[in-house]
Protein backbone atom coordinates (compact mmCIF):
# COMPACT_ATOMS: atom_id res chain seq x y z
CA UNK A 1 0.00 0.00 0.00
CA UNK A 2 1.52 3.26 -0.63
CA UNK A 3 1.36 5.77 1.84
CA UNK A 4 3.38 8.77 0.07
CA UNK A 5 3.13 11.36 -2.78
CA UNK A 6 6.13 11.15 -4.62
CA UNK A 7 5.05 11.29 -8.44
CA UNK A 8 2.02 13.35 -9.86
CA UNK A 9 2.33 10.52 -12.43
CA UNK A 10 1.38 7.99 -9.04
CA UNK A 11 -2.03 9.56 -8.98
CA UNK A 12 -4.97 8.11 -10.70
CA UNK A 13 -7.67 10.18 -12.04
CA UNK A 14 -10.12 9.03 -8.85
CA UNK A 15 -7.06 10.09 -6.57
CA UNK A 16 -6.44 13.50 -8.48
CA UNK A 17 -10.20 14.42 -8.87
CA UNK A 18 -10.65 13.74 -4.75
CA UNK A 19 -7.98 16.04 -3.80
CA UNK A 20 -9.48 18.54 -6.03
CA UNK A 21 -12.96 18.24 -4.75
CA UNK A 22 -11.48 18.37 -1.30
CA UNK A 23 -9.61 20.93 -1.41
CA UNK A 24 -12.55 22.95 -2.73
CA UNK A 25 -14.19 22.35 0.45
CA UNK A 26 -10.80 23.14 2.21
CA UNK A 27 -10.94 26.49 0.39
CA UNK A 28 -13.73 28.05 2.02
CA UNK A 29 -11.83 27.63 5.57
CA UNK A 30 -9.93 30.69 4.78
CA UNK A 31 -12.97 32.98 4.76
CA UNK A 32 -14.07 31.67 8.29
CA UNK A 33 -12.87 33.32 11.53
CA UNK A 34 -11.57 30.13 13.36
CA UNK A 35 -8.79 29.09 10.24
CA UNK A 36 -8.33 25.58 12.03
CA UNK A 37 -9.79 22.15 11.75
CA UNK A 38 -9.19 19.37 13.75
CA UNK A 39 -8.22 16.56 11.37
CA UNK A 40 -4.29 15.75 12.32
CA UNK A 41 -4.71 16.53 15.85
CA UNK A 42 -1.37 14.92 17.62
CA UNK A 43 0.44 13.94 14.18
CA UNK A 44 3.21 15.84 13.51
CA UNK A 45 4.60 16.99 10.29
CA UNK A 46 8.45 17.50 9.28
CA UNK A 47 9.27 19.98 7.16
CA UNK A 48 12.62 18.43 5.57
CA UNK A 49 14.31 21.31 3.36
CA UNK A 50 17.71 20.52 1.65
CA UNK A 51 16.88 23.66 -0.58
CA UNK A 52 16.08 27.01 -0.30
CA UNK A 53 12.10 27.63 -0.80
CA UNK A 54 9.85 30.41 0.56
CA UNK A 55 6.52 29.56 -0.64
CA UNK A 56 6.44 25.72 -0.75
CA UNK A 57 7.45 25.34 3.10
CA UNK A 58 5.39 28.46 4.31
CA UNK A 59 2.45 26.61 2.33
CA UNK A 60 3.20 23.53 4.01
CA UNK A 61 3.14 24.87 7.14
CA UNK A 62 0.16 26.67 6.90
CA UNK A 63 -1.47 23.76 5.76
CA UNK A 64 -0.29 21.70 8.62
CA UNK A 65 -1.10 23.86 10.89
CA UNK A 66 -4.47 24.77 9.88
CA UNK A 67 -5.50 20.78 9.75
CA UNK A 68 -4.19 21.52 13.80
CA UNK A 69 -0.78 19.03 13.14
CA UNK A 70 2.18 19.69 14.87
CA UNK A 71 4.94 21.24 12.89
CA UNK A 72 8.97 20.98 13.03
CA UNK A 73 10.92 22.74 10.39
CA UNK A 74 14.26 21.48 9.40
CA UNK A 75 16.30 23.24 7.03
CA UNK A 76 19.74 22.05 5.99
CA UNK A 77 21.53 25.61 7.00
CA UNK A 78 21.84 25.85 10.54
CA UNK A 79 21.58 22.10 11.67
CA UNK A 80 23.37 19.01 11.22
CA UNK A 81 22.24 18.85 8.08
CA UNK A 82 25.12 21.21 6.57
CA UNK A 83 27.75 19.44 8.91
CA UNK A 84 27.49 16.16 6.19
CA UNK A 85 24.60 14.16 8.12
CA UNK A 86 23.70 11.62 5.62
CA UNK A 87 19.78 11.33 4.46
CA UNK A 88 20.06 8.04 5.91
CA UNK A 89 20.94 9.68 9.34
CA UNK A 90 18.64 12.69 9.09
CA UNK A 91 15.63 9.88 8.84
CA UNK A 92 16.55 7.79 11.49
CA UNK A 93 16.60 10.68 13.85
CA UNK A 94 12.86 12.19 12.10
CA UNK A 95 11.32 8.83 12.86
CA UNK A 96 12.72 8.41 16.60
CA UNK A 97 11.16 11.63 17.05
CA UNK A 98 8.11 10.51 15.63
CA UNK A 99 7.46 12.10 12.62
CA UNK A 100 4.01 10.80 10.81
CA UNK A 101 4.81 12.83 7.56
CA UNK A 102 8.03 14.39 6.44
CA UNK A 103 7.62 16.69 3.55
CA UNK A 104 10.44 16.82 1.79
CA UNK A 105 12.74 19.24 -0.94
CA UNK A 106 15.37 17.68 -2.11
CA UNK A 107 18.40 18.87 -4.70
CA UNK A 108 18.60 15.83 -5.67
CA UNK A 109 16.02 14.02 -8.14
CA UNK A 110 14.85 11.09 -6.02
CA UNK A 111 15.36 11.99 -2.94
CA UNK A 112 12.14 11.59 -1.46
CA UNK A 113 11.88 8.32 -3.42
CA UNK A 114 14.78 7.00 -1.50
CA UNK A 115 13.44 8.31 1.95
CA UNK A 116 10.16 6.74 1.24
CA UNK A 117 11.67 3.42 0.10
CA UNK A 118 14.75 2.83 1.99
CA UNK A 119 12.97 0.79 5.15
CA UNK A 120 13.91 3.55 7.33
CA UNK A 121 11.23 4.93 8.61
CA UNK A 122 7.45 4.61 8.85
CA UNK A 123 6.43 7.80 7.93
CA UNK A 124 4.25 8.97 5.28
CA UNK A 125 7.03 11.06 2.53
CA UNK A 126 5.05 13.59 0.82
CA UNK A 127 7.79 15.15 -2.33
CA UNK A 128 7.96 19.35 -2.20
CA UNK A 129 10.35 18.87 -5.20
CA UNK A 130 13.00 16.76 -6.09
CA UNK A 131 15.92 18.34 -8.23
CA UNK A 132 14.84 18.98 -11.52
CA UNK A 133 12.20 15.64 -11.21
CA UNK A 134 8.78 16.16 -10.01
CA UNK A 135 7.19 18.52 -7.80
CA UNK A 136 3.41 17.19 -7.73
CA UNK A 137 1.71 19.22 -5.06
CA UNK A 138 2.45 22.44 -7.26
CA UNK A 139 1.33 20.35 -10.38
CA UNK A 140 -2.08 19.51 -7.85
CA UNK A 141 -2.53 23.53 -7.03
CA UNK A 142 -2.11 23.85 -10.96
CA UNK A 143 -4.86 22.25 -11.67
CA UNK A 144 -6.81 23.26 -9.17
CA UNK A 145 -6.45 26.96 -10.08
CA UNK A 146 -7.31 25.41 -13.74
CA UNK A 147 -10.33 23.55 -12.55
CA UNK A 148 -11.04 26.73 -10.64
CA UNK A 149 -11.48 28.96 -13.50
CA UNK A 150 -12.21 26.50 -16.85
CA UNK A 151 -14.36 23.86 -14.91
CA UNK A 152 -13.10 20.18 -16.15
CA UNK A 153 -10.49 20.11 -17.65
CA UNK A 154 -10.86 17.42 -20.36
CA UNK A 155 -9.62 18.68 -23.58
CA UNK A 156 -8.25 21.59 -22.25
CA UNK A 157 -5.15 23.05 -24.47
CA UNK A 158 -2.34 23.74 -21.99
CA UNK A 159 1.05 25.65 -22.84
CA UNK A 160 3.68 25.13 -20.30
CA UNK A 161 6.31 27.55 -21.53
CA UNK A 162 10.17 28.51 -20.98
CA UNK A 163 12.80 26.36 -18.80
CA UNK A 164 11.29 23.11 -18.93
CA UNK A 165 14.85 21.16 -19.00
CA UNK A 166 15.49 22.24 -15.63
CA UNK A 167 11.89 22.38 -14.31
CA UNK A 168 10.23 19.63 -11.92
CA UNK A 169 6.76 21.63 -11.97
CA UNK A 170 6.95 21.16 -15.93
CA UNK A 171 7.37 17.71 -15.30
CA UNK A 172 4.55 17.40 -12.53
CA UNK A 173 2.57 19.16 -14.87
CA UNK A 174 2.18 16.97 -17.98
CA UNK A 175 1.79 14.05 -15.98
CA UNK A 176 -1.18 14.98 -14.22
CA UNK A 177 -3.11 17.42 -16.75
CA UNK A 178 -2.38 13.93 -18.76
CA UNK A 179 -4.33 11.88 -16.50
CA UNK A 180 -6.92 14.35 -16.01
CA UNK A 181 -7.48 15.03 -19.84
CA UNK A 182 -5.62 18.06 -20.92
CA UNK A 183 -3.64 18.26 -23.64
CA UNK A 184 -0.20 19.97 -23.06
CA UNK A 185 2.32 21.62 -25.22
CA UNK A 186 5.71 22.42 -24.09
CA UNK A 187 7.11 25.40 -25.33
CA UNK A 188 10.73 26.05 -25.21
CA UNK A 189 14.00 26.50 -27.20
CA UNK A 190 15.36 22.90 -27.80
CA UNK A 191 18.09 23.60 -25.50
CA UNK A 192 15.31 23.61 -22.64
CA UNK A 193 13.86 20.52 -23.92
CA UNK A 194 14.68 17.56 -21.35
CA UNK A 195 16.33 14.47 -23.28
CA UNK A 196 13.61 11.83 -23.67
CA UNK A 197 10.62 14.76 -23.70
CA UNK A 198 9.07 12.25 -26.92
CA UNK A 199 8.11 9.83 -24.12
CA UNK A 200 6.12 12.38 -21.67
CA UNK A 201 2.76 12.18 -24.66
CA UNK A 202 3.01 15.40 -24.76
CA UNK A 203 3.17 18.27 -27.72
CA UNK A 204 6.48 20.04 -28.02
CA UNK A 205 6.84 23.76 -29.97
CA UNK A 206 9.97 26.28 -30.56
CA UNK A 207 7.20 28.66 -31.34
CA UNK A 208 5.41 30.25 -28.83
CA UNK A 209 3.42 32.63 -31.14
CA UNK A 210 1.79 29.52 -33.02
CA UNK A 211 0.88 28.24 -29.66
CA UNK A 212 -0.81 31.35 -27.96
CA UNK A 213 -3.70 31.57 -29.62
CA UNK A 214 -5.03 28.14 -29.27
CA UNK A 215 -4.27 27.71 -25.48
CA UNK A 216 -6.75 27.66 -22.99
CA UNK A 217 -3.86 27.93 -20.18
CA UNK A 218 -0.69 29.98 -20.58
CA UNK A 219 1.83 28.67 -17.84
CA UNK A 220 5.51 30.16 -17.65
CA UNK A 221 7.97 28.73 -16.46
CA UNK A 222 10.96 30.46 -14.13
CA UNK A 223 14.02 30.58 -15.80
CA UNK A 224 16.39 28.63 -13.50
CA UNK A 225 19.91 30.06 -13.81
CA UNK A 226 20.74 28.83 -10.70
CA UNK A 227 20.66 25.05 -12.30
CA UNK A 228 22.18 26.72 -15.51
CA UNK A 229 26.01 24.88 -16.04
CA UNK A 230 26.01 25.83 -19.49
CA UNK A 231 25.15 28.61 -22.26
CA UNK A 232 21.32 27.06 -23.02
CA UNK A 233 20.62 30.51 -25.08
CA UNK A 234 22.48 33.51 -26.41
CA UNK A 235 21.10 36.27 -24.13
CA UNK A 236 18.87 37.03 -21.73
CA UNK A 237 17.26 39.65 -24.15
CA UNK A 238 17.11 37.29 -26.85
CA UNK A 239 15.17 34.94 -24.59
CA UNK A 240 12.82 37.12 -23.50
CA UNK A 241 11.94 38.53 -27.09
CA UNK A 242 11.09 34.92 -28.21
CA UNK A 243 9.72 32.93 -25.17
CA UNK A 244 8.81 35.93 -22.63
CA UNK A 245 4.79 36.65 -22.38
CA UNK A 246 4.87 40.36 -23.03
CA UNK A 247 1.72 42.71 -23.27
CA UNK A 248 1.40 42.01 -26.96
CA UNK A 249 1.78 38.21 -27.12
CA UNK A 250 -1.31 38.73 -24.25
CA UNK A 251 -3.61 40.42 -26.55
CA UNK A 252 -3.09 37.25 -28.78
CA UNK A 253 -5.07 35.18 -26.16
CA UNK A 254 -8.85 34.38 -25.74
CA UNK A 255 -10.84 35.82 -23.96
CA UNK A 256 -10.89 32.78 -21.12
CA UNK A 257 -7.06 32.45 -20.97
CA UNK A 258 -5.32 32.43 -17.53
CA UNK A 259 -1.78 33.01 -17.23
CA UNK A 260 0.02 31.48 -14.49
CA UNK A 261 3.63 31.15 -12.87
CA UNK A 262 4.92 28.98 -10.23
CA UNK A 263 7.20 31.55 -8.70
CA UNK A 264 9.21 33.44 -7.97
CA UNK A 265 9.00 34.85 -11.07
CA UNK A 266 11.62 36.71 -12.91
CA UNK A 267 9.72 39.97 -13.67
CA UNK A 268 11.15 41.21 -17.38
CA UNK A 269 12.89 37.58 -18.34
CA UNK A 270 9.82 34.83 -18.80
CA UNK A 271 7.27 37.32 -17.83
CA UNK A 272 6.60 41.35 -18.01
CA UNK A 273 5.05 43.10 -14.96
CA UNK A 274 2.41 44.14 -16.91
CA UNK A 275 1.28 40.38 -18.14
CA UNK A 276 2.18 39.56 -14.38
CA UNK A 277 -0.67 42.09 -13.13
CA UNK A 278 -2.97 41.64 -15.43
CA UNK A 279 -6.61 40.67 -14.89
CA UNK A 280 -5.64 37.14 -16.61
CA UNK A 281 -2.76 36.79 -14.08
CA UNK A 282 -3.89 33.83 -11.37
CA UNK A 283 -0.84 34.02 -9.85
CA UNK A 284 -1.99 35.15 -6.36
CA UNK A 285 -4.51 32.62 -6.40
CA UNK A 286 -1.87 30.03 -7.06
CA UNK A 287 -0.56 30.65 -3.84
CA UNK A 288 -4.15 30.78 -1.83
CA UNK A 289 -4.58 27.58 -3.44
CA UNK A 290 -1.21 25.73 -2.63
CA UNK A 291 -2.32 25.89 0.93
CA UNK A 292 -5.90 24.57 0.44
CA UNK A 293 -4.62 21.86 -2.18
CA UNK A 294 -1.53 21.06 0.87
CA UNK A 295 -4.19 20.25 3.22
CA UNK A 296 -6.00 18.13 0.97
CA UNK A 297 -3.32 16.11 0.29
CA UNK A 298 -2.09 16.24 4.02
CA UNK A 299 -5.64 15.22 5.21
CA UNK A 300 -6.26 12.15 2.72
CA UNK A 301 -2.65 10.70 3.60
CA UNK A 302 -2.75 11.27 7.53
CA UNK A 303 -6.29 11.49 8.27
CA UNK A 304 -7.92 8.56 8.38
CA UNK A 305 -6.71 4.63 9.47
CA UNK A 306 -4.99 4.60 5.88
CA UNK A 307 -4.52 6.41 2.77
CA UNK A 308 -7.19 7.91 0.94
CA UNK A 309 -5.26 8.14 -1.95
CA UNK A 310 -2.15 6.52 -4.18
CA UNK A 311 -3.38 3.48 -2.85
CA UNK A 312 -2.68 0.23 -5.31
CA UNK A 313 -6.64 -1.22 -4.38
CA UNK A 314 -8.59 1.74 -5.58
CA UNK B 1 -25.38 9.14 11.01
CA UNK B 2 -25.46 11.61 8.52
CA UNK B 3 -24.01 10.04 4.84
CA UNK B 4 -25.76 6.79 4.80
CA UNK B 5 -28.02 6.72 8.05
CA UNK B 6 -28.35 3.07 7.98
CA UNK B 7 -25.42 1.04 9.64
CA UNK B 8 -24.96 0.27 13.12
CA UNK B 9 -22.14 2.17 14.05
CA UNK B 10 -18.35 2.13 12.38
CA UNK B 11 -19.18 -0.09 9.13
CA UNK B 12 -18.23 2.23 6.10
CA UNK B 13 -22.00 2.69 4.85
CA UNK B 14 -22.16 1.39 1.14
CA UNK B 15 -24.72 2.67 -1.03
CA UNK B 16 -28.34 1.52 -0.66
CA UNK B 17 -28.07 -1.89 -2.32
CA UNK B 18 -31.62 -1.87 -4.05
CA UNK B 19 -33.67 -5.16 -3.03
CA UNK B 20 -32.13 -4.58 0.66
CA UNK B 21 -34.01 -1.94 2.25
CA UNK B 22 -36.68 -4.12 3.88
CA UNK B 23 -39.97 -2.86 5.21
CA UNK B 24 -41.53 0.25 4.93
CA UNK B 25 -41.86 2.91 7.91
CA UNK B 26 -42.51 5.80 6.05
CA UNK B 27 -43.70 6.70 2.85
CA UNK B 28 -43.35 9.51 0.92
CA UNK B 29 -46.76 11.31 2.53
CA UNK B 30 -45.88 10.26 6.06
CA UNK B 31 -42.42 12.02 5.49
CA UNK B 32 -44.05 15.06 4.03
CA UNK B 33 -46.72 15.59 7.11
CA UNK B 34 -43.52 15.21 9.59
CA UNK B 35 -41.77 17.51 7.95
CA UNK B 36 -44.95 20.13 8.40
CA UNK B 37 -44.94 19.36 11.56
CA UNK B 38 -41.22 19.93 12.69
CA UNK B 39 -41.73 22.94 10.86
CA UNK B 40 -44.59 23.83 12.31
CA UNK B 41 -42.91 23.12 16.00
CA UNK B 42 -39.73 24.84 15.56
CA UNK B 43 -41.84 28.17 14.59
CA UNK B 44 -44.16 27.41 17.62
CA UNK B 45 -40.85 27.10 19.70
CA UNK B 46 -38.89 30.06 18.38
CA UNK B 47 -42.03 32.02 18.10
CA UNK B 48 -41.63 32.80 14.69
CA UNK B 49 -39.14 32.90 12.02
CA UNK B 50 -36.80 35.49 13.38
CA UNK B 51 -33.09 34.95 13.55
CA UNK B 52 -33.64 31.10 12.84
CA UNK B 53 -30.67 29.01 10.83
CA UNK B 54 -31.49 25.58 9.52
CA UNK B 55 -27.91 23.67 9.04
CA UNK B 56 -28.50 20.30 7.41
CA UNK B 57 -25.70 17.70 8.24
CA UNK B 58 -24.71 16.36 4.81
CA UNK B 59 -26.02 14.36 2.57
CA UNK B 60 -29.35 13.73 3.77
CA UNK B 61 -29.71 16.26 6.22
CA UNK B 62 -29.49 18.62 3.93
CA UNK B 63 -32.31 18.31 1.50
CA UNK B 64 -34.11 18.11 4.69
CA UNK B 65 -33.28 21.36 5.83
CA UNK B 66 -34.07 22.87 2.59
CA UNK B 67 -38.09 21.19 2.79
CA UNK B 68 -38.37 22.33 6.32
CA UNK B 69 -37.73 26.17 5.61
CA UNK B 70 -40.00 25.68 2.27
CA UNK B 71 -42.53 24.98 4.31
CA UNK B 72 -41.92 27.83 7.03
CA UNK B 73 -41.76 29.96 4.49
CA UNK B 74 -45.48 29.08 3.56
CA UNK B 75 -46.70 29.45 7.13
CA UNK B 76 -44.34 32.50 8.15
CA UNK B 77 -43.61 33.94 4.43
CA UNK B 78 -40.24 34.91 5.70
CA UNK B 79 -37.34 33.19 4.07
CA UNK B 80 -35.40 31.41 6.82
CA UNK B 81 -31.50 30.83 5.84
CA UNK B 82 -30.68 27.13 5.15
CA UNK B 83 -27.05 25.91 5.22
CA UNK B 84 -24.98 22.97 5.42
CA UNK B 85 -22.38 21.59 8.05
CA UNK B 86 -19.97 18.87 7.21
CA UNK B 87 -19.44 16.51 10.82
CA UNK B 88 -16.27 14.59 8.96
CA UNK B 89 -13.19 16.12 10.27
CA UNK B 90 -14.77 16.51 13.76
CA UNK B 91 -16.38 12.58 14.16
CA UNK B 92 -14.13 10.70 16.62
CA UNK B 93 -13.78 7.41 14.72
CA UNK B 94 -11.58 9.74 11.73
CA UNK B 95 -8.37 8.02 12.94
CA UNK B 96 -10.32 4.60 12.66
CA UNK B 97 -11.44 4.44 8.95
CA UNK B 98 -9.63 5.35 5.47
CA UNK B 99 -10.04 9.32 5.21
CA UNK B 100 -13.33 10.06 4.22
CA UNK B 101 -14.80 12.67 1.06
CA UNK B 102 -15.22 16.15 2.64
CA UNK B 103 -19.27 17.11 2.13
CA UNK B 104 -20.10 20.55 1.54
CA UNK B 105 -20.00 23.70 4.50
CA UNK B 106 -22.03 26.08 3.73
CA UNK B 107 -22.72 28.89 6.50
CA UNK B 108 -25.08 31.06 5.11
CA UNK B 109 -24.41 34.77 4.51
CA UNK B 110 -25.12 36.27 7.85
CA UNK B 111 -23.86 33.79 9.95
CA UNK B 112 -24.57 32.07 13.16
CA UNK B 113 -24.13 34.50 15.51
CA UNK B 114 -26.78 34.97 18.08
CA UNK B 115 -29.22 32.82 16.26
CA UNK B 116 -30.76 29.81 17.20
CA UNK B 117 -29.68 27.21 14.79
CA UNK B 118 -31.54 24.02 14.15
CA UNK B 119 -29.28 21.10 13.28
CA UNK B 120 -31.21 18.68 10.95
CA UNK B 121 -30.32 15.18 10.15
CA UNK B 122 -32.06 12.18 9.20
CA UNK B 123 -31.27 10.07 11.59
CA UNK B 124 -30.46 9.93 15.25
CA UNK B 125 -28.73 6.96 16.33
CA UNK B 126 -25.60 6.81 18.50
CA UNK B 127 -25.70 10.97 19.00
CA UNK B 128 -21.70 10.69 17.86
CA UNK B 129 -22.91 12.80 14.74
CA UNK B 130 -24.80 15.57 16.44
CA UNK B 131 -21.49 15.67 18.74
CA UNK B 132 -19.00 16.10 16.22
CA UNK B 133 -21.53 19.30 14.57
CA UNK B 134 -21.71 20.86 17.82
CA UNK B 135 -17.66 20.82 17.87
CA UNK B 136 -18.37 21.76 14.19
CA UNK B 137 -20.29 24.85 15.34
CA UNK B 138 -17.87 26.05 17.99
CA UNK B 139 -15.57 26.61 15.26
CA UNK B 140 -17.80 28.66 13.08
CA UNK B 141 -19.70 30.93 15.78
CA UNK B 142 -21.51 31.14 18.64
CA UNK B 143 -25.38 30.80 19.01
CA UNK B 144 -27.74 31.91 20.78
CA UNK B 145 -28.92 28.27 21.25
CA UNK B 146 -29.31 25.12 19.34
CA UNK B 147 -31.72 22.57 18.41
CA UNK B 148 -31.91 19.36 17.07
CA UNK B 149 -34.24 18.25 14.59
CA UNK B 150 -34.40 14.56 12.86
CA UNK B 151 -36.65 12.51 10.38
CA UNK B 152 -36.19 9.69 12.76
CA UNK B 153 -34.64 8.65 16.18
CA UNK B 154 -34.23 5.05 15.96
CA UNK B 155 -32.77 5.15 19.85
CA UNK B 156 -29.38 3.44 21.13
CA UNK B 157 -27.74 6.71 22.37
CA UNK B 158 -24.26 6.45 23.38
CA UNK B 159 -23.92 10.20 24.20
CA UNK B 160 -26.10 12.47 26.82
CA UNK B 161 -27.74 13.73 23.71
CA UNK B 162 -31.53 14.47 22.58
CA UNK B 163 -33.79 15.67 19.75
CA UNK B 164 -36.14 18.53 20.43
CA UNK B 165 -37.98 17.82 16.96
CA UNK B 166 -38.32 14.05 16.12
CA UNK B 167 -40.56 13.13 12.75
CA UNK B 168 -41.10 9.58 14.03
CA UNK B 169 -39.78 7.72 16.81
CA UNK B 170 -38.60 4.23 15.58
CA UNK B 171 -37.70 1.46 17.85
CA UNK B 172 -34.96 -0.56 16.51
CA UNK B 173 -32.82 -3.65 17.82
CA UNK B 174 -28.67 -2.96 16.79
CA UNK B 175 -28.56 -5.73 14.48
CA UNK B 176 -31.61 -3.87 12.26
CA UNK B 177 -30.77 -0.95 10.16
CA UNK B 178 -32.57 2.09 9.18
CA UNK B 179 -32.49 3.34 5.54
CA UNK B 180 -33.48 7.05 4.68
CA UNK B 181 -33.73 7.71 1.02
CA UNK B 182 -34.92 11.32 -0.52
CA UNK B 183 -35.77 12.14 -3.83
CA UNK B 184 -32.97 14.79 -3.98
CA UNK B 185 -29.89 12.15 -2.99
CA UNK B 186 -32.11 8.78 -4.00
CA UNK B 187 -35.21 9.30 -6.54
CA UNK B 188 -37.09 8.22 -4.18
CA UNK B 189 -38.91 9.97 -0.80
CA UNK B 190 -38.56 6.42 1.81
CA UNK B 191 -37.82 5.04 5.06
CA UNK B 192 -37.05 1.23 5.39
CA UNK B 193 -36.04 -0.75 8.04
CA UNK B 194 -34.41 -4.12 7.68
CA UNK B 195 -31.90 -6.45 8.66
CA UNK B 196 -34.79 -7.62 11.68
CA UNK B 197 -33.31 -10.73 14.21
CA UNK B 198 -35.34 -13.18 12.40
CA UNK B 199 -33.82 -12.21 9.12
CA UNK B 200 -35.37 -12.27 5.50
CA UNK B 201 -38.26 -14.14 6.76
CA UNK B 202 -39.39 -10.84 8.27
CA UNK B 203 -37.84 -8.73 5.63
CA UNK B 204 -41.41 -8.65 3.55
CA UNK B 205 -42.13 -6.39 0.72
CA UNK B 206 -38.65 -4.77 -0.72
Amino acid sequence: MKRHLLSAGDLSRDDAELILATAEELRTLADRPIKKLPALRGRTVVNLFFEDSTRTRISFEAAAKRLSADVINFSAKGSSLSKGESLKDTSLTLEAMGADAVVVRHWASGAPHLLANAGWSRSSVVNAGDGTHEHPTQALLDAFTMWRHLGDLDGRRVAIVGDVLHSRVARSNALLLNTLGAEVTLVAPPTLLPVGVDGWDVETSYDLDAVLPKTDVVMMLRVQRERMNASFFPTVREYSRRYGLDGRRMATLQDHTIVMHPGPMNRGMEITADVADSQRSVIVEQVTNGVAVRMAVLYLLLGGSEPAIGGGEE
Amino acid sequence: MSASSAVPAPEPAPGPDPGTFGRTVLDPHDITRALTRIAHEILERNKGAEDLVLLGIPSRGVPLARRVATKMAVVEEADVPVGSLDVTMYRDDLRMRPARTLLPTEIPPGGIDGRTVVLVDDVLFSGRTIRAALDALNDIGRPRAVRLAVLVDRGHRELPIRADFVGKNLPTSLVESVAVRLAEVDGVDAVTISGTSSGASRGGKA
